[in-house]
């Protein structure tokens, strides 16, 4: 396990390292000066001197060679000194903090609603194969892969204010002011979320179910007289659930994809939505920096990943 | 490249190969392996007609609008559907049944073209890593490793904020993104033939490096290019969407069925709904048919997946 924790690490660096430059060459193409966008706004009406965009120039380091600005720019990054946002005139972490919590209350609660969902759901599906519960499974994760993300969160919407007249609350309460009303506010784009990811779960595990159920050490395990049930949980899940661990990483990919869109729909001031109003009012630096703790966190879940299927299948450590 | 006179060839290798297309060729073949599709696949059938219907709508737009899709018609602001206005008009006043139309075109237009750029431009990678190995492959390898690093909606949405929305950037953005999901399936599957006994026969008789990607290994890669090129015409039409929904894809002149949703239309969810049904029914049951297709498609070319009783999963 050691070997196969160092080979993976060793991987691990060189691919956020390769995020980092893609962002920072990225946000670099921007046509632009930075130091212009900093000292004459984002609307560009605000008058300065000579003296002031040199100085700032200077202090910026954008009279360096690129990748001495690239490396103080990562040093930064890492030890959390962002700067300040071009919108607010306060510092990034301040204004992201609250954004990032929220954000990742979502991603979490929606990933464990639809991860254990979709692994129940996926082992009933396969063990009552062409039935009405199978057929009725099936339909429930077609239909979340085919309606986007957005156009669902709408949906519900829709029907929300139609039926309930209940309309996505203005303000926002915080999980640390009031924990109760915080999950409420979240619970509706939780579940939109937590459908469209349970979808693919679901075909995966059961396909693999599929698979597992034809093997021999089943019926052996049917044998020597254990209950279906363990049968099914203790030999037949453990095996399948393999392939949906790795599917597990891929989905944080989309789960970031659904929490963008769903905090725009709900009007929920978390990062998706803030990067997206970054984005209009062209604050780079912010967007920057949200673009490059998504990369991160995404690079560094798919390592836990990679990490957790070497511990659950041997086979994986030796190769 | 190092085992190439090796004779155990792997057991991938040997399942890629029986799973290939059938060996009878020319348009009769093609003809013959439609209707066999069709009649075991009712569902991946109706998938394909849903997908060429939006096809046909999207090649006669022009001629299937009942009223121009930019023009503000005077006193019928948010009118509810009726024969006039098939699918009712937006806050705008326009008709939301021709924007649909034409949005059609833009979703069908993005689509296509993510899918030939990155297929074509993934499966030369994917050729020349598999095929080459070596140091060449890792370098491929590392590049398309950071491009994953990063979700893939979201990094589409970064090129967007940096380019600013037009429709090239939408399809370059996507393209981008799509380029080493590609890449990855057909080095994977150029692995597992170029070890196999007709790579082997190839070169016994002469054949060049050229020669034997190009006709003997691409070919027989078909099959899952093919099944992933339906995923990512999917894919590609849901990010476009998406990415207009949120502003920043297809600029806001231009009707589509993303932008249809975006924007304030979702104020008028109380008042007039079918702003956003409409467009939202579209998308659905286009990616509801491609997916539909992509599973028959899967089910039909993928080896691995067959014993699981040849039903969609």
């Amino acid at each position: 396990m050691g070997q196969y924790l160092a080979r993976r690490l060793l991987l691990f660096i060189p691919t956020l390292i390769g995020a980092s430059l893609l962002v920072f060459v990225l946000v670099r193409l921007v046509p632009g000066d930075p130091a212009l966008l900093v000292l004459a706004g984002s609307s560009g009406d605000i008058p300065f001197t000579q003296e002031e965009y040199d100085n700032l120039r200077a202090s910026m380091g954008l009279d360096r060679p690129m990748y001495v600005q690239y490396i103080t720019w990562l040093g930064r990054f890492v030890t959390l000194d962002w700067g300040k946002s071009l919108y607010y005139n306060s510092l990034i972490v301040d204004e992201l903090k609250p954004k990032l919590v929220l954000t990742m209350e979502l991603a979490i609660l929606s990933m464990a609603i639809a991860t254990v969902s979709a692994i129940f759901m996926g082992v009933v599906a396969a063990v009552r194969q062409d039935t009405f519960v199978d057929r009725a499974i099936m339909v429930f994760s077609v239909t979340g892969l085919a309606v986007p993300t957005f156009v669902m969160g709408l949906l519900v919407l829709l029907f929300l204010v139609k039926v309930f007249q209940w309309f996505p609350p203005l303000g926002t309460v915080y999980i640390w002011d009031d924990p109760l009303t915080n999950l409420k506010t979240l619970a509706w784009p939780v579940l939109v979320v937590a459908y469209f990811n349970n979808a693919a779960i679901t075909r995966m595990t059961r396909a693999q179910m599929l698979e597992v159920l034809r093997q021999d050490y089943m019926r052996t395990a049917r044998a020597k007289g254990l209950i279906e049930s363990l049968v099914v949980y203790r030999h037949g899940l453990r095996n399948a659930v393999l392939p949906v661990v790795t599917l597990f990483g891929l989905q944080t990919g989309a789960l970031v994809g659904g929490a963008l869109v769903i905090e725009t729909v709900f009007s929920l001031p978390g990062m998706g939505r803030f990067l997206i109003e970054s984005i209009q009012r062209r604050d780079y630096p912010m967007v920057e920096i949200i673009i490059l703790i998504v990369a991160f966190a995404f690079v560094t879940i798919n390592l836990l990943v990679d990490l957790s299927y070497g511990l659950l299948d041997p086979r994986i450590r030796v190769r | 490249m190092a085992n190439r006179t090796d004779n155990t060839a792997p057991e991938a290798a040997r399942d890629a190969q029986t799973g290939a297309a059938p060996a009878r060729s020319g348009l009769a073949g093609f003809a013959h392996a439609g209707l066999r599709f069709a009649s075991r696949k009712p569902l991946g059938l109706a998938g394909a007609l849903l997908l060429a219907l939006m096809t046909f709508v999207a090649i006669f737009a022009p001629f299937l609008t009942v009223h121009d899709p930019y023009e503000s018609f005077s006193g019928a602001r948010q009118v509810a559907p009726q024969l006039d206005y098939w699918f009712g008009t937006d806050n705008l006043a326009r008709d939301i049944y021709s924007r649909l139309i034409i949005g059609t075109q833009v979703s069908m237009l993005v689509g296509f073209s993510v899918v030939i750029i990155s297929v074509t431009v993934g499966t030369l990678i994917g050729l020349i890593s598999g095929y080459l190995g070596g140091w060449v492959d890792n370098t491929l390898q590392r590049l398309m490793d950071i491009i994953l690093a990063i979700p893939a909606l979201f990094l589409a949405l970064s090129f967007m904020a940096v380019l600013g929305p037009s429709v090239a950037n939408v399809i370059a953005s996507l393209s981008i993104v799509s380029v080493p999901v590609v890449a990855r399936v057909v080095r994977s599957t150029v692995i597992s033939l170029r070890e196999s006994m007709f790579v082997e026969a190839a070169r016994a008789i002469g054949a060049g490096d050229v020669r034997i990607t190009l006709l003997h290994i691409l070919p027989n890669s078909f099959a899952p290019i093919i099944v992933m090129a339906s995923v990512l015409l999917g894919l590609a039409i849901v990010s476009e969407a998406t990415l207009s929904f949120l502003g920043v894809g297809i600029p806001f002149n231009i009707p589509s069925w993303g932008g249809m949703l975006g924007g304030e239309a979702k104020q008028y969810v109380r008042s007039a709904p079918w702003m956003l049904f409409f467009p939202g029914l579209a998308l659905s049951l286009t990616v509801l048919g491609i997916n539909l297709l992509g599973d028959a498609l899967r089910d039909t070319l993928d080896p691995r997946l067959r014993g699981l009783g040849g039903r969609p999963i």
